[in-house]
């Protein structure tokens, strides 16, 4: 137990090192961006985010397939949180792009930004997902369902990008074309920084959440034991 | 070849529990039909070919919906799902059976609605035909898998609709793209990769579905 | 500050939030979780005891 303690604690020093690092240094020291100018700085926190969100669910269905593989019940609660941090973390990764949208191209939603699109897409699936988490009894006909479906969910990822670029030439014409950030060196070490960041921080808040769970359940096996 | 036998044997008694008691497939028809009209109303004068694809492939994802949602209700309401699980065959012969029959059901509804929409809307052409069958074997594939996933829980009714629409978000780019493109064979060529993607999936994963 | 200043600012600042807001909402769980102890402390207590 002392051992996951460390590593829990360990976890949150590094996230809140590199995450107050990876802000400072992406609003004060990374250079200036020739086009864009200072509103391409939220270019560190939008990009990082969706990555980690990206990295809950391929987490989250990895769990899952280890479930279905060795039948383990742990998975089913591993699976489930971090399906749950990619969900937050794909949230915020709808909010910071649509004040990326309302910066570059003064709408609070754009359909021709692909990502944004595809967030979205990843949102209304994964929300689904704790609909029917919330629908079953608890058990391992639930834990089987959710597996199924996060692996389903990774699986929609590349589908559905591919099906967004391929709407693009029939539903809106790309009016907001927008060149990948150049970056320079330093602008990369800024970015590599805040994604290390954001994947510390996804890594704490995940260990911290599971021992949460893992706790709720322990507790009630007890009361059950005692009453 | 048992495995085949087996999925024969369950798609026909899906077919012929239908053919008895007749209540899915006109239900599904006379939707299709009454979609379309709705849409006709809904639709302004001026409205460009791109919009009245857009939907017929709505109407044919709510009617697919609507062939789902009785998919595996039959089984539901006799119990029979958990004597088809414990029976002596590979579980996910009984998804590629209940797809089938699915596929089946969509096929006739599509054999009506094409038609209307000739009708009702803009002529029909071959690529819209091709989609359409490319189309309804990822829809029965996904859905059979998802409307047993939905039996499985208390919502059911309400749960098919929530997890069957974004997955199926493709499926509707590839059609109306396909469609209305130039290149449809781009389009088409998605929607096939999307069913092999998709019918691979649920085809491995129906026995962790349906167990218990 | 410029307008898109602002934004960034804001933009930095939502996510801020998310993460202040996430453990406000930890620190409830752990209290309920605290609670719980406490009860079945008690139960034990009480069993013990009989």
């Amino acid at each position: 137990m002392s051992l996951r303690n460390n590593r829990a604690v360990l976890l949150a020093a590094a996230a809140s090192v590199l995450l107050v690092a990876g802000l400072a240094l992406a609003l004060l020291w990374a250079p200036e961006d020739a086009d864009q100018g200072f509103s391409q700085r939220i270019f560190y926190v939008h990009v990082p985010i969706a990555l980690t969100a990206y990295a809950c669910f391929g987490w989250g269905a990895w769990k899952a397939l280890r479930l279905l593989w060795t039948r383990e019940s742990r998975y089913d609660l591993e699976s489930y949180t971090a399906v749950h941090m990619g969900v937050i973390f794909g949230i915020l990764t709808l909010v910071t792009g649509s004040i990326w949208a309302k910066i570059s191209w003064g709408v609070w939603w754009t359909w021709s930004e692909r990502q944004l699109t595809l967030f979205l897409v990843l949102f209304l699936f994964y929300c689904a997902y704790f609909m029917l988490r919330f629908s079953i009894e608890a058990g391992p006909r639930r834990a089987n369902l959710s597996a199924v479906y996060a692996l389903f969910g990774v699986a929609l990822i590349p589908v559905s990008f591919l099906a967004i670029r391929l709407a693009e030439n029939f539903i809106h014409p790309v009016v907001f074309t927008r060149d990948g950030p150049q970056m320079s060196g330093s602008m990369f070490l800024v970015f590599c920084i805040c994604l290390g960041a954001m994947l510390a921080l996804f890594a704490s808040l995940y260990t911290n959440e599971l021992t949460g769970k893992r706790l709720d359940a322990r507790l009630r096996e007890l009361r059950e034991a005692l009453e | 070849m048992t495995y085949f036998a087996d999925v024969a044997a369950l798609a026909r008694k899906d077919i012929l529990l239908e053919l008895r008691s007749r209540d899915t497939l006109p239900a599904m028809l006379l939707f299709v039909v009454s979609a379309l009209v709705v849409f006709h109303f809904s639709l302004p004068s001026d409205a460009s070919a791109t919009a009245s694809t857009g939907l017929l492939w709505i109407a044919l994802l709510f009617t697919a919906l609507l062939g789902l949602a009785r998919a595996f209700s039959a089984e539901r309401e006799q119990r029979v799902l958990d004597g088809l699980v414990l029976a002596p065959c590979d579980r996910s012969a009984i998804w590629l059976a209940k797809s089938l029959g699915v596929l089946a059901f969509l096929g006739v509804a599509e054999v009506v609605a094409l038609p209307a929409y000739g009708l009702f809307f803009e002529p029909v052409g071959w690529e819209l035909v091709a989609a359409v069958v490319l189309a309804d074997l990822g829809l029965a594939a996904v859905g059979t898998l998802l409307a047993a996933m939905a039996a499985a829980s208390r919502a059911r009714e309400l749960l098919l609709p929530l997890l069957f629409l974004p997955l199926v978000i493709p499926v509707v780019v590839g059609g109306v793209g396909a469609t209305v493109a130039d290149d449809p064979g781009r389009y088409l060529g998605f929607l096939a990769l999307y069913d092999v993607i998709f019918a691979i999936l649920s085809w491995a994963s129906f026995e962790y579905v349906v167990a218990e | 500050m410029t307008t898109s200043e602002k934004y960034v600012t804001g933009a930095y600042l939502v996510v801020l939030a998310v993460v202040l807001l996430y453990v406000v909402l930890y620190s409830f769980k752990l209290s309920r979780l605290e609670r719980e102890v406490a009860a079945l402390a008690e139960l034990a207590e009480r069993r013990k005891a009989a």
